[in-house]
């Protein structure tokens, strides 16, 4: 057996994991680490320029890819920088090991120079956290994190390491375990049979079914079979933000996106349904509205793989705990050869969905004029159009994130990627970088914002150094929208800080770092700056797309109203 | 309704400000804690008891499984159980009333354990109830500290929580 240092089992480990790039940034308490992999030419580390970021990037690679994103930060700010992206990745259920530097162990708790209790700190926003008490645990410890990390509900894993744990002086028998086992940790592997059996008794007697899945389908690569049954049962779909693409959209069945911003046809499917089938999803507040007045006709078909998600907001009528691909194909068997109980309820169903659709065609934004500013929604579809609607998708956060998601249509899972829980500004840059890491052939859009942008705009350098070409669509509406659509809407227009003065030049901003940018004010610069955009695939360009700074995103739903209580423009409501 | 969990938890560093930080961050209430290690020294047994309604209670039962260190856990009031608590209690104790807390003690099954001039040390088991009712009788004579452990349960009959 081969006897290794610390921070060679670490090496040594990520690369007998699979592991491709890691994300980091080195520091004092990480030295040893960053020497070995200097050592080694398998695993890949880039270079980040904040923390933040490396956590942000290593989360677009692993939901683009399905892969557990990995991270590597020093001790003390090198570890807090990382709290957000952390945070981002646990609300979403994203798997990520973040590999922390600590100070030496006999310094822990001396208030030694850049210590932090990254374990302690990061304790609420984790799947679980490991901190390294000696050398020879490392290989085992990796595993867990790995393991935790991917199976079950997914999410992010710390492991904290005191410099002393990485020394190159000790060495170690060095094995990198094949599987571990856990006695507290066992993840349901399939459904409960019986459970089962009852929903697609539901759903085949159901009159008004209506599928809502989630981020759940994406992460538990059921897209394939959730489209299956979906099809052959001919009942309606809405997916939730993270569940975009799990289904094709654009697809007759596909209703789009529900809650706040959700679609009007979806919004009102899911108040008038009297069948939820949700698989993957949980019913945050920005699906619900006011939970006292979600669906209220409805029973509740659940499927999740974490037992607490059922019945945590809404009450489940008939919960399932497995993961989503088992389920789905379970679900399949039985519906095999059965007929509905009530066809002609459903075709009535679809004829009022229909109904639902046609009121808002054509009404949902007004296209420009020729002169006028241009509005987001076009520039969006005017991106969907260029790309064929095939591209890795990532957003920042706010209105240029739901237009995004209104707009841009999606046919397969893992191409839009988006912070829904936590709703992170600055997630979009580094998550698109590390999307574009790993799939160089695709074209990688993020669409930002220049409130969003500028708080992690320094990772120019890192697309500069490493040759990242990602395509910037820049919704450049001079304010902070979302923000300012709530005061809007709540404060009498009172614009409390959302206007964002003294705006640098982006276009020499980007140039600066010797990336191709162009400024777009009008709907005849669209096309042709994007076409400019699009021609090479290897090549970061930024469009410093102006947009119109009064546009709301409509629908909205009407705070502690129902599911069909929207706003429909700014004049009109339900 | 009040609510007894004991979960068998590793017994490693963090457990316990997992499973107590899990209360704070969901916003579950904590009423006691009790823990320490078992015959089996890689597990402890940490019992608490909370306040809520069913749905709640679910919610931390679920939560509490979903955490790692977690190994089992069991609500005991669901169940026919035994809850007892201890506690250590300095009460006044001079001239007359010596005799008079002496009486009381034993009313109680508690014992004096320790004894200075002026005071005594009063150990007394018990469940919450008895414990609170010992006090009131002791308030006249003067209680000068109190030291509970919170409860500590155990399923009645032939179940057993182990691994």
């Amino acid at each position: 057996m081969e006897l290794l240092s610390g921070a060679d089992m670490i090496a040594r480990a990520l690369h007998d994991e699979g592991v491709e790039y890691i994300y980091g940034y080195p520091g004092g308490a990480a030295l040893h680490i960053y020497d070995a992999l200097f050592r080694q030419d398998k695993v890949q580390h880039i270079l980040v320029r904040h923390e933040q970021a490396a956590t942000h990037a290593a989360d677009g690679y692993a939901r683009a890819s399905g892969k557990p994103g990995v991270v590597l930060v020093t001790s003390g700010p090198g570890a807090t920088n990382a709290v957000t992206g952390i945070a981002t990745a646990y609300m979403d259920s994203i798997p990520m090991v973040v590999l922390c530097g600590q100070v030496a162990s006999h310094l822990i708790g001396e208030d030694a120079f850049q210590e932090t209790d990254i374990v302690g700190v990061t304790r609420p926003i984790v799947k679980h956290s490991f901190s390294i008490k000696h050398p020879s645990e490392i290989p085992e410890v990796i595993k867990k994190a790995f393991y935790l990390a991917s199976s079950g509900r997914p999410g992010p894993v710390v492991i904290d390491i005191p410099k002393d744990m990485t020394a190159p002086t000790e060495r170690y028998e060095y094995s990198y375990p094949k599987k571990v086992r856990m006695r507290s940790y066992s993840p349901v592997t399939r459904g409960h049979s019986g459970q089962i059996k009852k929903a697609v008794e539901l759903m085949l007697k159901a009159r008004r079914p209506l599928f809502f899945t989630g981020g759940g389908v994406v992460s538990g690569r059921a897209s394939e079979a959730l489209t299956d049954l979906v099809r052959r049962l001919n009942f309606p779909i809405t997916t939730s933000l993270m569940g975009i693409g799990a289904y094709p959209q654009g697809d007759r069945q596909c209703l789009g996106w529900p809650g706040m911003h959700g679609s009007y046809e979806s919004n009102n499917a899911m108040h008038h349904t009297d069948l939820i089938i949700c698989i993957g999803a949980r019913f945050d507040d920005r699906v619900t509205n006011n939970t006292s007045k979600f669906c209220p006709t409805a029973k509740i078909i659940h499927v999740d793989i974490d037992p607490s998600s059922v019945s945590k907001t809404v009450r489940a009528d008939v919960p399932i705990v497995g993961p989503a691909d088992a389920v789905i194909n379970e679900m399949i068997s039985l519906v095999q050869g059965r007929e509905l109980a009530n066809p002609d309820a459903l075709e009535a169903w679809w004829s009022q969905i229909d109904g639902w659709r046609a009121e808002r065609e054509g009404k949902l934004y007004e296209p420009s004029a020729p002169g006028e500013p241009l509005k987001p929604q076009q520039v969006v579809e005017a991106v969907h159009r260029a790309t064929r609607g095939e591209a890795f998708v990532a957003t920042d956060v706010g209105q240029h994130q739901m237009f995004a998601a209104q707009y841009y249509k999606f046919q397969r899972p893992n191409r839009w990627i988006t912070s829904g829980g936590l709703g992170t500004m600055g997630f979009g840059f580094p998550a698109a970088m590390g999307i574009k890491m790993s799939y160089p052939e695709d074209d990688v859009v993020l669409f930002t914002g220049e409130g969003s942008f500028q708080m992690m705009m320094q990772e120019f350098s890192t697309c500069k150094q490493y040759g990242i070409g990602v395509k910037i669509i820049n919704l450049n509406n001079q304010s902070l929208g979302m923000v300012r659509q709530w005061q809007d809407l709540n404060y009498k227009s009172r614009h409390s800080h959302s206007y964002m003065e003294s705006l640098p030049d982006f276009v020499q901003l980007a140039g600066a770092y010797g990336f191709r940018a162009i400024k777009v004010h009008t709907v005849e610069e669209l096309e042709p700056a994007l076409e400019e955009a699009f021609r090479n695939k290897d090549e970061l360009v930024f469009l410093d797309i102006y947009v119109d700074p009064r546009e709301h995103v409509y629908p909205m739903q009407v705070p502690l109203g129902s599911m069909r209580d929207m706003l429909l423009t700014k004049t009109e409501r339900t | 309704m009040r609510h007894i969990i004991s979960i068998l938890m590793e017994n490693e560093p963090g457990a316990l400000s997992r499973v107590v930080g899990l209360f704070s961050q969901r916003n579950f209430n904590i009423e006691t804690l009790n823990v320490a290690p078992t015959e089996d020294a890689t597990l402890s047994r940490l019992t608490v008891t909370t306040v809520g309604e069913d749905r709640v209670i679910e919610q931390i039962t679920k939560h509490l499984n979903k955490l790692v260190d977690v190994v089992k856990l069991v609500d005991l009031t669901e169940g026919s159980h035994i809850e007892r608590e201890l506690m250590l209690v300095k009460v006044k104790a001079l001239g007359a009333q010596r005799d008079e807390i002496k009486r009381t003690a034993d009313i109680f099954r508690a014992q004096i354990v320790d004894i200075t001039p002026s005071l005594y040390t009063i150990q007394i088991t018990g469940d919450g109830g008895k414990l609170d009712a010992f006090l009131a009788a002791m308030q006249p004579v003067g209680v000068l500290e109190v030291a509970r452990t919170g409860v500590s349960g155990i399923a009645r009959g032939e179940k057993v929580l182990s691994l």
